[in-house]
């Protein structure tokens, strides 16, 4: 089981409190847990990835243990301590005023 | 009695504000969607309480909010043709709408590049929606106005999307360019008179017409003359600002250009400026009463450098001629001291009589004439700064 941690405004969109869970079949990558999220909670889809081709919204990022792994790819094997979910998988979104 | 209802987006959320015919007493509800950038709110002409919402984020891209029951409650209504309604858990669907240009060969218009503002090629990119419009017959009939600059039609409530890529694709859209606002298309209107035959304005190429239900588009920009561009009587390139048109006056418009406040009685085939004696042509709204076909309503801003009313005192002006002759509308307005914007699709009309007006502004307020102009009263004060404004008059 994998923690999510998001930003507010997209709890809101899926309608939850706190951080969320998700399960991925395998090794466990930013690209797996993102479709199991999306999967989960169809209301994000486009709000972290683009619609149609599926990079990442400019003004988010994505943090592992500690780790910007924003710019690592996206099937990159993620640390054990994620895929346990004893760490959360953030995703952060850009800190630019307003 | 009859009913107004006022949709206001702004900022940091949309806010519904209610009042009887009277339009002095006013509930206040919202912020809806809070935190987030609502471009544009509208009702359906065919049921009230369809109301479409287009809420936009630059971190989390575009959603499109729909409400069955006048606001009270919302869904997002996206759902991809042919997935179930709910997920495995049970959990009903609301994807965030998608809006992918139509670059088919089928279609014959793989356009890909439009203008920058360097004058450079670049790729149609989808930012947001900044215009929605219900069509007049079917609530779940809808247009959408986008940055960049498309119009796209959905037949199902919102839930899908397509382009009508005869718009884009007509033969110009590579010399389209930005605005400072963005490459939008941030103006619909659907002619009553003729169901076939839709106006649309985009910032910077220009207004266009189709009189076949968006398969084919012709600009019509002749008469506008715009000294900032490398032809000022180009085709296109134009940076129109809002038009506004009356439902029972077929061919007349009248636009707010960047600079320029212009009319046309040829449905666009040919314009001519009516800026008269106002202090300055430059602004972003204009509307027309709605029972004078010839009244009409713009706030004149000081310029496109200095985007506030002249001489720190809000102003509405008001011609009873069609334009040219204008008298200031003052009382109740900020006339010291304010430096407000008032943006393209921030001002409306109610169809009570008298006319209710109504504008808000980059400073938060909303202000309302229930006498078609002659007397303004904040309705709200201090809300996010306003980008849009409609109204509806309930029965």
């Amino acid at each position: 089981m994998i923690r999510v941690s998001m930003p507010a405004h997209l709890r809101t969109l899926a309608g939850v409190s706190g951080d969320v869970t998700v399960d991925v079949d395998g090794e466990v990558t930013r690209q797996k847990i993102l479709d199991a999220l999306e999967s989960r909670y169809p209301m994000l889809r486009g709000t972290i990835r683009e619609h149609v081709s599926r990079e990442r919204r400019p003004f988010l990022r994505f943090f592992a243990c500690g780790e910007d792994i924003t710019h690592q790819s996206p099937d990159d094997p993620l640390p054990q301590q994620i895929a346990s979910g004893e760490e959360p998988f953030y995703i952060i979104g850009a800190i630019a005023g307003g | 009695m009859s009913n107004v209802r006022v949709l206001v987006g702004t900022r940091k959320g949309a806010f519904i504000l209610t009042s009887d015919g009277k339009r002095e007493n006013w509930d206040v509800s919202g912020p809806h969607f809070a935190g987030w950038e609502i471009y544009h709110v509208k009702g359906s002409p065919a049921d009230p309480n369809r109301l479409y919402a287009s809420q936009t984020s630059g971190w989390f891209g575009q959603i499109i909010q729909r409400s069955d029951d006048g606001g009270k409650t919302w869904f997002q209504p996206g759902t991809p043709a042919g997935e179930p309604t709910t997920t495995p858990e049970g959990m009903p669907k609301g994807e965030s709408n998608k809006f992918v240009y139509d670059s088919s060969p089928e279609t014959g218009k793989p356009l890909t590049t439009h203008q920058f503002y360097d004058g450079t090629p670049k790729p149609w990119e989808f930012k947001r929606v900044w215009h929605i419009e219900p069509t007049l017959d079917d609530p779940d009939t809808v247009y959408a106005g986008v940055e960049d600059a498309a119009l796209f039609k959905s037949a199902n409530g919102g839930q899908t999307w397509n382009e009508l890529p005869g718009l884009r694709g007509h033969g110009t859209g590579a010399q389209w360019q930005p605005g400072a606002g963005g490459m939008c298309l941030h103006t619909i209107i659907l002619d009553p008179n003729n169901r076939d035959r839709i106006f649309i304005a985009i910032s910077a190429a220009g207004a266009f017409r189709t009189d076949d239900g968006g398969t084919t588009w012709k600009p019509i920009n002749k008469g506008l003359h715009s000294q900032y561009i490398p032809d000022p009587n180009a085709e296109v390139g134009h940076c129109v600002h809002h038009i506004a048109k009356h439902p029972g006056n077929a061919n007349v418009l009248f636009m707010q250009k960047h600079w320029d406040v212009m009319r046309s009685n040829d449905a666009g085939d040919s314009w001519q400026e009516v800026s008269g004696n106002l202090p300055t042509d430059f602004g972003f709204v204009i509307d027309v009463h709605a029972h004078e076909p010839e009244t009409i309503y713009v706030v004149p801003i000081k310029s496109d450098g200095e985007h506030y009313p002249p001489d720190g005192k809000l102003r509405v002006y008001r011609s009873r001629s069609g334009g040219n002759e204008w008298e200031a509308l003052t009382r109740g307005l900020p006339q010291s001291n304010c430096y407000v914007n008032v943006l393209r699709d921030a001002m409306a009309v109610d169809s009570l009589d008298a006319c209710g007006v109504y504008f808000g502004t980059t400073g938060g307020q909303v202000y309302a004439s229930a006498d078609a102009g002659d007397n303004w009263a904040p309705i709200v004060r201090d809300l996010p700064p306003v980008l849009s404004v409609e109204v509806q008059t309930l029965t």
